[in-house]
């Protein structure tokens, strides 16, 4: 039955992709890549990593279209046409094609106990996190702290990746922003004239919020993690701002506190890991946190994801903020 | 025999909730015009997910999982109508007229 599922999923994943190539029009191409991560997370999620498909739903199929139609705001909609030959390109996708499939003769049959994937350090990893962390959610373990180096790095790449974008789309004082928006706001007023979402969003609202703390402080005994916190929260703000306008949204949460939120939380992350080496032991090593060893990891768990939230939840705002305020 | 009627029941509710969501899949590619697809494409957010989320809560007993849907079924309620208004008001206001005898030609 889930192999039925599996087939199914990726029969329709090939569709989309071959949607997405062939079709000109760049809205319909970002509608389709939507479907594309949505389709992907359920693909996830049947093969039972429900973090990933989290994580796929709410950047890919949530996040990363609004910002996609933020981009496509500024250029035009349509792709441009192509019409010389590309010999070259076609030889080195058609040459890689043929590798990747070659090499999938190599890669063992799905859930195999005896693949090096599940010989090399995972046994280690579910013996040891009773003992060790004593949380429920084992993915939570190694990736907030036996590979914390590696998350540290990912949001190093978040936080960079925000400095970039701020400063290809230029950073604007506030002062300026809410003039051009307010000016913006007056032509077209956000959704204001839409009663219905105007009316609904706000009910919906706290509830994305609420549900985004959840996913952030229920990640160690279920799917969930500052990753997705991070977007879930971002998402219900980016729907404050999409119904009642660009002003209005940086009203409620000023860019000095978005980027607060970014460098606060990069920060938080790396003192944490600093602090264990003040305190005698690594760097990110929670274990000398609090006196007994298990509650100094749920310790450090808790702030280091808590630093991923702000940092990712931050990062997605001033993007769509740098978007929307050209 | 109460857990035969309950699950006769589910099974009735899942196969409307399938009709109904075919219909929907089957009127969206089929009709003539974009209002006509949405009202199509609608029916699948609104009696699909009543009629399957209901026979799925059937199937779960009276546990947490019941709540959850219950839940996602209030959520979906809420949202499903509203992205429906929310496209066909932003067709209208692009100057989509609905008109009863147009027929779009896709190229």
């Amino acid at each position: 039955m889930v192999l039925l599922f599996a087939v199914f999923l990726l029969t329709l994943l090939v569709f989309t992709a071959v949607a997405i190539v062939r079709t000109s029009d760049l809205f319909v191409a970002v509608m389709l890549s939507g479907i594309f991560s949505l389709l992907m997370a359920a693909n996830f999620f049947v093969l039972d990593a429900a973090d990933v498909a989290l994580t796929e739903a709410a950047v890919g199929a949530g996040i990363t279209t609004v910002l996609f139609l933020g981009a496509l705001a500024l250029t035009a909609e349509r792709e441009r046409v192509v019409t010389k030959a590309r010999w070259l390109s076609l030889g080195v996708v058609t040459l890689m094609t043929l590798v990747l499939i070659y090499a999938t003769f190599d890669t063992p049959r799905l859930g195999d106990p005896n693949a090096p994937v599940h010989q090399h350090v995972a046994p280690w990893y579910l013996q040891q996190t009773p003992a060790l962390i004593d949380v429920p959610n084992v993915v939570t373990a190694i990736l907030a702290s036996f590979r914390g180096y590696d998350t540290l790095g990912e949001v190093f790449v978040v936080f960079t990746a925000c400095i970039g974008v701020l400063l290809v789309l230029g950073t604007r004082t506030d002062d300026s922003v809410l003039r051009q928006a307010r000016r913006l706001d007056t032509e077209r007023q956000g959704l204001r004239h839409h009663l219905i979402p105007r009316i609904v969003a706000p009910l919906l609202i706290p509830f994305i919020v609420l549900f985004g703390l959840y996913v952030q402080f229920h990640g160690d005994f279920g799917p969930g993690g500052g990753f997705q916190a991070g977007t879930l929260i971002a998402a219900g703000i980016i729907l404050y701002a999409l119904v009642q306008g660009e002003s209005a949204a940086l009203r409620a949460v000023p860019r000095a506190a978005l980027m607060g939120l970014v460098v606060g939380g990069t920060l938080l992350y790396g003192l944490v890991g600093m602090a264990g080496i003040v305190l005698g032991g690594n760097f990110l090593d929670y274990a000398v946190l609090a006196a007994d060893p298990v509650a100094g990891q749920h310790l450090g768990i808790l702030l280091i994801e808590a630093g991923v939230g702000m940092n990712v939840c931050g990062a997605l705002l001033l993007i769509f903020h740098a978007f929307a305020a050209r | 025999m109460v857990a035969v009627i309950i699950d006769g029941l589910s099974w009735a509710l899942l196969t409307a909730g399938a009709a109904f969501v075919f219909v929907g899949g089957l009127g969206a590619l089929r009709l003539p015009n974009f209002y006509t697809r949405m009202h199509a494409a609608s029916l699948t957010d609104a009696m699909g997910t009543i009629l399957i989320l209901t026979g799925i809560m059937l199937q779960s007993a009276l546990s947490l999982p019941t709540i959850k849907l219950l839940a996602i079924l209030g959520f979906l309620l809420v949202t499903g109508p509203t992205a429906s208004y929310a496209l066909a008001n932003a067709a209208l206001l692009s100057g989509l007229r609905p008109e009863a005898d147009s027929i779009e030609h896709q190229g």
